[in-house]
């Protein structure tokens, strides 16, 4: 139990930590790739355009004055607005392109769980039946008449 | 399952699914189109550069209107800058107001080009670039010239203006012989 606590704290330690160096001291490649050029709608990283020269210009001056990712990226969206965020913020109505690809996963996820389990019980009584007395598998009535139909014919 | 709830979530799935292509297709389908030449303009609410006060489009009926789109690190809107000013200098006492939408832009940077260049038309901030699309604008400048019923009249100018541009289309506008 304590094996499993330490082990959990120290994940949660590597998550977290890098999170928190980020936020607090962030760089100017890491934040490209979390904003899009508001003229080309490419992310910042790959756009060429003079407004992407001067946010990068910006975001410079901004980590060397100190700001956090956050200040930075509320200051962007404040000048040109949400779509200028890769990804939608978590909160909000935009909370909902966070949660719903996540509840489409589980409810999935549930849909095959009980498909395959139904699947599963249905093939069970034919498991079930097993080999006859003489040690074979039973045939289908059906095939059973139609293979002994078909044997007939090379009866000499 | 009873066959009753299997139809109704077989329907539900189809509908769902019916869903998601309806909105991709008019995501892909549905583009802000450029508005038809002698239409009403589309109205716009926005704040003025150097103050909270808020600039309604539909407010400057019974004026001609020269809109014109633009940016800071545009160089072109540098150039056409003088002109815009000029012919706001020249016609603003005939009922004509030039309005500089700027967007895609810092409020820091379009300040500094409003002083470098010595505006003193009005300048909104479309900050969210929400008229962009109104007005099928897809890079600056771009301009509109809207006559006092609040009709897009004359040419939408794509590009830098040239004053024959300008002086044509206030004509337009205003309702003279060009």
């Amino acid at each position: 139990m304590t094996r499993a606590l330490l082990a959990a704290f120290v994940v949660a330690l590597t998550v977290v930590a890098p999170a928190a160096a980020s936020e607090q001291n962030p760089t100017l490649p890491e934040l490209e790739r979390e904003l899009i050029c508001p003229t080309c709608h490419e992310s910042l990283a790959a756009s060429t355009s003079p407004i992407a020269d001067r946010m990068r210009a910006f975001i410079r001056a901004r980590i060397a004055a100190g700001d956090t990712k956050s200040e930075i990226k509320a200051t962007l969206v404040d000048q040109f607005g949400e779509s200028v965020l890769a990804a939608p913020p978590k909160s909000g109505f935009n909370l909902l392109a966070w949660v719903l690809p996540l509840a489409g996963i589980v409810l999935a996820a549930g849909v095959v769980g009980v498909l395959a389990y139904r699947w599963s019980r249905n093939r069970r009584p034919e498991e079930a039946a097993g080999p006859s007395a003489n040690g074979r598998f039973h045939l289908d009535p059906e095939v059973e008449r139609r293979l002994d139909e078909e044997l007939a014919r090379y009866d000499v | 399952m009873p066959g009753r709830i299997k139809i109704v979530l077989q329907a539900a799935a189809v509908l769902v699914v019916a869903l998601l292509l309806a909105l991709l297709g008019w995501q892909v389908f549905h583009k802000d189109k450029e508005p038809d030449l002698g239409r009403p303009a589309p109205n716009f609410t926005l704040p003025h550069l150097n103050s909270n006060e808020q600039l309604n489009l539909a407010s400057l009926r019974g004026k001609a209107v020269v809109l014109n789109f633009w940016a800071s690190w545009c160089g072109p809107c540098k150039d056409e800058a003088p002109l815009l000013e000029s012919a706001w200098n020249r016609y603003k006492d005939e009922g004509v107001v030039v309005v500089g939408v700027d967007a895609q832009d810092f409020d820091v940077d379009a300040q500094r080009f409003v002083d470098r260049a010595g505006i003193t038309y009005p300048i909104v901030r479309d900050k969210h670039g929400s008229t962009l699309g109104h007005y099928g604008v897809t890079g600056f400048p771009e301009t509109w010239f809207i006559d006092p019923r609040g009709r897009l009249v004359g040419e939408h100018v794509a590009g830098p203006l040239t004053e024959e541009d300008l002086e044509r289309n206030i004509k337009i506008a205003l309702g003279e012989p060009a």
